[in-house]
């Protein structure tokens, strides 16, 4: 028995599709290509077959996403992860949220934090730098005209380096793409 | 396909050789990718049901409802080069709801809903495409340009508040 998850968990759901995904006996040699499809791997998740309708999109969209949460240097992974998990709040992709809450965790071997943030949002009582990033995910992801001069400048006092904030918003900007087409494209389901 | 430049450095305005320039070079690799995003997913060589005049219009009207200006200018401007015609180019007017046509209607509530609140988006907004005539693949080709585009606009808004760091 199946059902549709409606609250945020680190419990990583499956991912239904409203939109058929691509047939892969059907696929285009550029589909194929983007997919990185060879006779022994055809295993490739419904999600990205759905986004193989557009492949165009879809194969700088990996690299890139690859790229922003785990190129080297700049902010922590686990923070990048934050970045991702605020803007999946604000937008209530309770499937983006559970992947990378989850990631957090797992990175930093606390779960504590995601924990806070589950329960209280952006009034969860997590460390000075830790909310500065989250605050900032959020008013980013909200809208970009919200987030200010001084939510930049918390950041900056919270100790942040340029080349972190950099990763921050491109973390955070991320989500803003990843949830509008895993939320709007499909569900979360707990089996 | 018309190459385009780097369509956020030139909308942050970041200076050659200032220190924003310097952090962004750092993560050269991302902003290429960004660009290159853009063009595909504003002027796709396939483009299926949505021409590049539409989906330039369909832009435009996120920077809108994002308070972009600046993009919304640069919106406009591929709206011309693709040559939008007059009744295409009304999409990008945030007071239109697409009139009597029933897939214009549909792509507009749909990119509005999915720009401004995706928390609220539910699969019966799918099927609401679906019945105004919208084929599977366009349906994705929507959703990655109003995705894309409300990216794209969260970077650039991230950036030129490191612009105005001391």
């Amino acid at each position: 028995m199946s059902r549709i998850v409606h609250e945020f968990t680190t419990d990583i759901p499956a991912w239904k599709p409203y939109v058929k995904p691509l047939d892969l006996t059907e696929a285009s040699p550029e589909q194929l290509d983007a997919l990185k499809i060879t006779p022994s791997n055809t295993k490739v998740s419904d999600y990205v077959l759905v986004l193989a309708h557009d492949v165009e999109t879809l194969k700088h969209r990996t690299p890139l996403f690859n790229g922003v949460m785990y190129n080297k240097g700049g902010l922590s992974r686990a923070e990048r992860e934050i970045g991702a998990v605020g803007a999946s709040i604000v937008n209530r992709c309770i499937y983006c949220a559970a992947v990378h809450a989850g990631r957090y965790n797992q990175l930093t071997k606390d779960e504590t934090v995601i924990d806070a943030i589950f329960a209280d949002g952006v009034d969860a009582e997590i460390e000075p730098r830790l909310k500065a990033i989250l605050d900032f995910s959020v008013k980013l992801s909200k809208c970009p005209q919200d987030a200010n001069e001084d939510d930049m400048q918390a950041l900056v006092d919270a100790g942040l380096a340029r080349d972190e904030i950099l990763d921050l918003i491109l973390s955070t900007a991320l989500f803003g793409w990843a949830n509008r087409l895993m939320h709007t494209l499909g569900e979360p389901i707990a089996e | 396909m018309a190459e385009t430049k780097d369509v956020i450095a030139e909308i942050v305005g970041i200076e050659p050789g200032s220190t924003l320039a310097q952090v962004v070079a750092g993560r050269a690799d991302i902003m290429a990718l960004t660009q290159q995003t853009h063009d595909g997913a504003l002027m796709p060589e396939t483009p299926g049901g949505l021409s590049h005049a539409e989906r330039a219009a369909l832009a435009c009207r996120i920077a809108k409802i994002n308070n972009e200006t600046a993009f919304e200018a640069h919106f406009e401007a591929l709206m011309d080069e693709a040559g939008a015609s007059d009744a295409t180019a009304r999409i990008a007017d945030i007071w239109f709801d697409g009139g009597s046509d029933a897939r214009l209607k549909a792509l507009i509530r749909h990119v509005d809903l999915v720009a401004h609140a995706p928390k609220d988006a539910t699969r019966r907004d799918i099927e609401l495409l679906r019945e105004a005539g919208i084929a599977e693949p366009d349906i994705v080709r929507l959703a990655e340009l109003v995705a894309f585009v409300s990216y794209q606009i969260r970077v650039a808004a991230g950036l030129r508040l490191m612009r105005g760091l001391a």
